[in-house]
């Protein structure tokens, strides 16, 4: 247990800026160093010196959205996959022949893309083009593995790793009773975590599949993110700040979570430092702050507003912070 | 941060057997001038008429929970699909599911209580179910799925009445009595009803258990009320106060397997012996309490206490004063399968608080 974050500390409110995206914010990203919101329904709005400019990229919903600093990638409800580069040209990378929801998204190295409709799980390479896998409920997450090539897909009752490239090999089910939603490799690619339906994380090692329950929230976990050291996990879904440790031989499995107070409202997203251990959180009443995991020190950067924070990203380099809130404010934070 | 209740999407569940008209009522309520705009989640595309532009087909999967509990259940499809809607929000004024014939419709009332997300930006409104009134008979006996429908629902549509006679309608509706007396019901031929009889219904709205009474020919002219008439408290003995059983004097056919309970308690009951018989009581009986609701009198606490529950997931909350004018007793009503009655019953009647 750390102790409280101290509210009174200087605050980073004066190098706020905000736009208006009009619309609900799904996702925020850097294609460079350039904010990119993704909205709800239609459109990404890039936020450059210049001003706002919205590009309209599907006919409908956007349901999921990843970036990897040079491009961004969308699934609509219009059955579309969408590419998006940072000066704002975008093309269909893919469409669903039945024009089902795309409603996971995901980004490997070498500009591989995977995304799935229902049950059906797509990577796409310039490699070795378009391979699908068929997983046993809907797919609800997708990760790449930080190092081979290797997919995890969560799905109902488990977790599927699946080499694309490797089609003798047959992809390997990791099973646990109970819906995975969220899906998200360990930066040293040891463990494998899942967001369940229930307010609970699980995870395996991968080197032994030894299962590992991490629980206590008060609602879903629908935010994950690691440490640039990868020696926590940091994720939403409670009033504190929760960071399980992932160093070590058998990361959180015994341990407790260090958990960092920081006002009294849940925590709806968080995005750590690419660099730093420094976490950015954001509530469900649209506080934003940034907390040093060593002392849990805090540092506002925006005060309660009316509107869960939905969105919030880092740039490569952790000198700028774009959050997005339900009620389609967003901005940037310049450090 | 919960949003206003007035801010969430109200969601109306349509179930119902294999052709017994869901797709006529889903239809009639798109077409109508209402002025209102659905978003429609069906399990088949092709079978609406309408030019509707959010319609959504689902995949009815349902989701057990890790917690080994077979009764807690969602329907995961749901999670995903209300997810995406509300970014579209501003474009639908309200949902409908309609769910396949063979469809159980616990996992879909569940998802608004179990996913934090689903409950905060969405409420469920009602579970109508349409029944068809020449067949439904048969299917009592074949197909439990619509003995659950029935069991299950807030509204009934018995459908195609053109059908048969109204003396095979009046031992129907006795039937559908026998298993839930506390929907409304309505005669209705292809589907024609008035559809603020259908919409609207806010029957898991906390706020509007006003009181719990079997809705006894609702559909008739003599309808009568039957609520008030309460047998008189005078020399009632607190200290040993019985639950009055109700479902006796009812007049329907009682169902071989899925009946309801009715308990009323006139002397306050002890709120710490009252929520842990409950909790325990659905945690051993959930799977076979399909439904449960509750206005409760707590000792020494002006305030009623109303609780609601499907399965093992209950919700409570205080609701308001006791008004001076209103009888205050604890009243539950369980709509359930061979339900042990005489247990439940003495456990309420073990609720009742000490006299100081």
């Amino acid at each position: 247990m750390s102790k409280t974050g101290n509210l009174s500390a200087p605050s980073l409110a004066d190098r706020v800026r905000t736009v208006d995206a009009g619309a609900v914010v799904v996702g925020a990203h850097f294609l460079g160093a350039t904010p990119v919101f993704v909205l709800g329904e239609e459109a990404v709005l890039f936020l450059s010196a210049g001003g706002v400019r919205r590009i309209a990229i599907h006919s409908g919903a956007i349901l999921a959205s990843t970036a990897d600093g040079a491009r961004l990638v969308t699934g609509g409800d219009d059955g579309r996959l969408i590419a998006v580069a940072a000066d704002g040209v975008h093309r269909v990378l893919a469409r669903d022949g039945a024009g089902r929801w795309i409603d996971q998204v995901a980004l490997g190295r070498g500009g591989a893309v995977a995304w799935s409709a229902g049950r059906v799980a797509h990577v796409l390479t310039a490699k070795s083009g378009e391979r699908r896998f068929e997983a046993p409920s809907t797919v609800a997450g997708l990760a790449f593995a930080p190092k081979g090539f290797r997919l995890a897909v969560a799905h109902y009752n488990g977790a599927t790793l699946w080499f694309p490239d490797a089609p003798g090999v047959p992809p390997e089910k990791l099973d646990w009773k109970g819906s995975h939603l969220a899906v998200s490799f360990s930066p040293d690619g040891r463990f494998l975590v899942t967001a369940m339906q229930e307010p609970t994380l699980h995870g395996w090692r991968l080197a032994d599949r030894q299962p590992m329950r991490m629980s206590g929230y008060l609602t879903r976990v629908r935010s994950l993110s690691w440490t640039a050291d990868g020696h926590f996990l940091a994720t939403s879904g409670a009033e504190r700040l929760v960071l399980w440790p992932f160093d070590g031989k058998a990361g959180p499995m015994g341990r407790a979570p260090r958990l960092i107070s920081w006002g009294d409202t849940r925590i709806a997203m968080v995005a750590c430092h690419p660099c730093r251990p420094v976490v950015a959180v954001g509530t469900v009443e649209g506080a934003i702050a940034l907390v040093r995991i060593d002392d849990g020190a805090a540092i506002e950067a925006r005060p309660a507003a009316a509107s869960p924070v939905s969105a919030l990203a880092w740039d490569g380099s952790g000198s700028q912070l774009a959050f997005g809130c339900e009620n389609g404010e967003a901005g940037v934070v310049t450090l | 941060m919960t949003p206003p209740q007035t801010d969430k999407i109200p969601v109306t569940v349509l179930t119902g057997y294999l052709g017994a008209g869901k797709t006529t009522l889903l239809n009639r309520i798109l077409s109508e001038r209402h002025g209102k705009r659905y978003a429609v989640i069906v399990n088949e595309f092709g079978e609406i008429g309408i030019d509707t532009e959010l319609v959504v087909n689902a995949d009815e999967e349902v989701f057990e929970m890790s917690n080994g509990c077979v009764c807690c259940t969602v329907r995961g499809d749901l999670v995903r699909i209300i997810d995406g809607l509300m970014r579209r929000k501003g474009k639908f004024d309200a949902i409908i599911v309609e769910t396949t014939g063979l469809a159980d419709p616990a996992p879909v009332a569940q998802t608004f209580f179990i996913d934090d997300q689903v409950g905060a930006r969405t409420k469920l409104d009602a579970i109508v179910t349409v029944v068809d009134a020449k067949w439904l008979k048969d299917r009592l006996k074949d197909a439990p799925e619509a003995k659950n429908q029935i069991a299950f629902a807030d509204v009934i549509l018995i459908n195609k009445t053109d059908l048969v006679t109204p003396r095979e309608i009046d031992a129907l509706e006795s039937r559908i009595r026998g298993i839930n007396p506390y929907a409304r019901l309505h005669r209705t031929e292809r589907a024609r009803v008035d559809l603020k009889e259908v919409l609207d219904r806010n029957a898991f709205d906390l706020d509007r258990i006003l009181h719990i009474e079997p809705n006894f020919l609702a559909t008739d002219a003599q309808e009568h009320d039957r609520g008030h008439g309460q047998h008189g408290a005078a020399g009632h003995d607190h200290h040993h106060a019985h639950p009055r059983h109700e479902d006796d004097d009812l007049r329907h056919d009682h169902d071989e397997e899925i009946q309801s309970l009715s308990l009323t308690i006139e002397a306050p009951l002890d709120p710490d012996r009252f929520f842990p018989w409950i909790q325990d009581l659905v945690a051993k009986e959930g799977p076979n309490i399909l439904r449960c609701k509750g206005i409760l009198s707590f000792k020494d606490d002006p305030q009623r206490f109303v609780f609601q529950g499907v399965h093992m997931i209950l919700e409570g909350d205080h609701q308001r004063p006791w008004r001076g004018d209103e009888k205050r007793d604890s009243r539950i009503v369980f709509i359930g399968r061979n339900l042990p009655k005489e247990a439940i019953r003495a456990g309420f009647a073990s609720c009742v608080a000490s006299v100081a």
